[in-house]
């Protein structure tokens, strides 16, 4: 899927779907949502800024490479990752430094039922206990490490990855996403969703075609 | 981006080059004189000439960071930086005359018989003669520190670097005629040979001209530091010329916010993060082997007012302007961005001046035997003042008049040439060029 953090991160609300002749069937499946496709770049973000000037807030854009603009024609709010993996940086450089200065510097002892720790104030080369020269090294590794490992993993929990199922993927034209074809998908559950108005805008904004995907 | 704007832009300097390079010519020439004149008022000559060797170690590293720039394109194909790199050529001209005004450095290398700016132009035998502690040390390096062969070392650097400079950026300016793509091909296969021959020269000059002052102490990564520090005098003197053009109306649509972005985080990686990374590295080596002949040099570093000026660099080259610019927010306003480059341009003075300037006696530093703070009690003796920092006003003068040239230099490097490698096959993607 595209970077869509900011898209799918919307509070949950109540899903509004009205029948239409093709969800009524409630025996067999139930609506996803509708599948657009489109043929260049320049259409997607023409199409997503409408889609989004339209009011939606469950939708999402599928390319099969980063295309300049489309996330500002979307609307999506500037990630919090940095301040996020910021904040995994400070955490390794303050580990990193409290760690060295508890076991280098001091003689105290920690007890924790059947753990014992203690500081091991050794002198080394005629250098102080607290020699900060000697510790940036390791503040600096730890600070790098953790902001990378929270870049990671901040990433994959923002995106909600690894999803390892999504309903677009029965559908045969998705195939294309990875090749030469661009996708909005508007979700069912939008409360703006009504099925014919929602087909008619994304055939007004030049789709080539546009499919029903069931959940 | 708006193609009729970008059709309509003043992409030449038109009127303001003349007014550039004769006023910023003369006003340069007119600095170096009046800094003169204030150095027969001061009368202490090895002092002028050090703030000479500031002065021009400032200027040529940030005119060697704009040949390593251009190089750097051309051996990457980078496509984002055509739109600005004729502003980088135009500060990597300037290395066609900047071997003028070091002559008077190679003067005083050649009739300085006290050896007051390099100490080792005394000679082995002299030194020996006079008892100098140092004089069988230098007998050492002898073969290597003498007056001939130091002279033809910076006469070689001078030859690579003005061909280097001749090449890159003549055959850029020879694409806006012709629209020939075969001489960016060439370009880029001579990048690599020239990148290569620009970090042997750059080093050895470093080592030549400021390690050299001190001949007894040596470090292995001074090539690297000055070259880090003329990644940040480079980096953010771009900012600045890409600014002020802009403020004078030229250049307004190609050079976008996406290029001031990347050269914001050129200063950031090359001149803030890399620099501290080097300058730490080279200190904690040498605080961590404790050998008397390496550690004086930080020893010296660490007293009096000198001592100010190193936790100056250490605050104001590194920690607060990493986390101003850690944020892509104040990369992204050309008025922050300026006035941070500004910032880093004077800390990049003050950095050439911190390594040059202390120059306590050796003798000094050995007196108390390693011990640190008897040393900062002697170095407090009236009759040390002199070593400590004691700012003079051609210090100013002569930065300013070296500033002053190297701008008029650019200006009449790229006087009635396009600020923008017109023909460049690249130069639509450059222009197209966003980030996320």
């Amino acid at each position: 899927m595209n970077d869509g953090a900011g898209t799918t991160a919307v509070p949950a609300q109540s899903p509004r779907t009205i029948p239409s002749p093709s969800s009524v069937d409630e025996s067999s499946e139930k609506l996803y949502g509708l599948l657009a496709e489109f043929e260049t770049p320049a259409a997607i973000v023409s199409a997503a800024k409408k889609v989004n000037e339209a009011g939606y807030k469950w939708w999402d854009c599928c390319a099969p490479f980063p295309v300049h603009g489309l996330d500002k024609a979307m609307g999506i709010r500037p990630t919090i990752l940095p301040w996020l993996v910021l904040g995994a940086g400070i955490t390794g450089g303050i580990i990193g430094t409290v760690l060295q200065w508890f076991t280098n510097a001091t003689n105290l002892e920690i007890w924790g039922g059947p753990i014992w720790v203690t500081g091991y104030a050794f002198l080394v080369s005629g250098k102080p206990f607290a020699s900060v020269p000697t510790w940036i090294p390791v503040i600096f590794e730890l600070t790098v490490l953790l902001s990378a490992i929270g870049a990671v993993v901040f990433l994959l929990l923002l995106n909600k990855l690894p999803q390892l199922y999504h309903p677009c993927f029965k559908n045969e034209r998705f195939a294309r996403v990875t090749d030469d074809r661009f996708f909005i998908i508007i979700e069912a559950k939008d409360p703006l969703f009504y099925r014919a108005k929602t087909q008619q805008l994304l055939t007004s904004l030049g789709a080539t075609a546009v499919e029903e995907v069931q959940a | 981006m708006n193609a009729a704007a970008l059709a309509r832009e003043d992409r030449y300097l038109g009127d303001l080059g003349p007014k550039l390079y004769v006023r910023l010519g003369g006003l340069g020439l007119g600095l170096i004189v009046v800094s003169l004149v204030l150095g027969f008022f001061v009368k202490d000559w090895d002092r002028f000439w050090r703030a000479y060797v500031v002065a021009y170690c400032f200027v040529v590293s940030i005119c060697l960071g704009g040949l390593f720039f251009t190089i750097l394109q051309h051996l990457t194909r980078a496509g984002w930086s055509v739109a600005i790199r004729r502003i980088s050529e135009g500060l990597a001209s300037n290395l066609r005359w900047l071997w003028i005004l070091f002559i008077p450095i190679v003067w005083i290398v050649w009739t300085d018989s006290e050896g007051g700016l390099y100490h080792w132009t005394l000679g082995a035998a002299a030194m020996e003669e006079m008892g100098d502690a140092e004089g069988g040390l230098l007998a050492h390096k002898d073969a290597f520190l003498n007056p001939m062969f130091w002279t033809l070392r910076a006469a070689l650097y001078f030859v690579i670097w003005f061909s280097l400079a001749r090449y890159f950026v003549g055959n850029s300016i020879a694409q806006d005629g012709s629209g020939d793509p075969s001489i960016t091909s060439r370009m880029q296969a001579l990048a690599a040979p020239a990148m290569i021959l620009y970090a042997f020269t750059q080093t050895f000059a470093a080592v030549d001209w400021l390690m050299s002052l001190e001949f007894a102490w040596y470090s292995t990564m001074f090539g690297v530091y000055f070259f880090a520090a003329s990644c940040c005098g480079f980096g953010a003197t771009m900012i600045l010329l890409i600014y002020f053009l802009q403020r004078a109306g030229r250049v307004t649509e190609s050079i976008s916010i996406e290029h001031y972005h990347d050269m914001g985080k050129f200063l950031f990686a090359f001149g803030i993060v890399f620099w501290a990374y080097i300058a730490y590295s080279q200190y904690m080596l040498i605080w961590y082997a404790n050998m008397p002949e390496e550690t004086t040099w930080f020893m010296v570093r660490q007293l009096g007012s000198w001592k100010g000026l190193s936790l100056l660099l250490i605050l104001g080259h590194f920690f607060i302007p990493f986390f101003f610019l850690l944020t892509r927010h104040t990369k992204r306003v050309k008025g922050v961005l300026a006035a941070a480059a500004a910032w880093m341009v004077a800390i990049h003075f003050i950095d050439m001046y911190w390594l040059v300037m202390p120059m306590v006696p050796v003798e000094l530093v050995q007196s108390v035997d390693g011990d640190y703070a008897a040393l900062v009690i002697a170095f407090q003796a009236p009759e040390n003042a002199a070593y400590d920092l004691n700012w003079q006003l051609f210090d100013v003068t002569l930065l300013l008049g070296f500033a002053a040239l190297m701008v008029a230099g650019t200006a009449f490097g790229l006087r009635s040439r396009s600020l923008v490698p017109e023909q460049d096959p690249r130069l639509a993607e450059s222009l197209a060029f966003e980030n996320y």
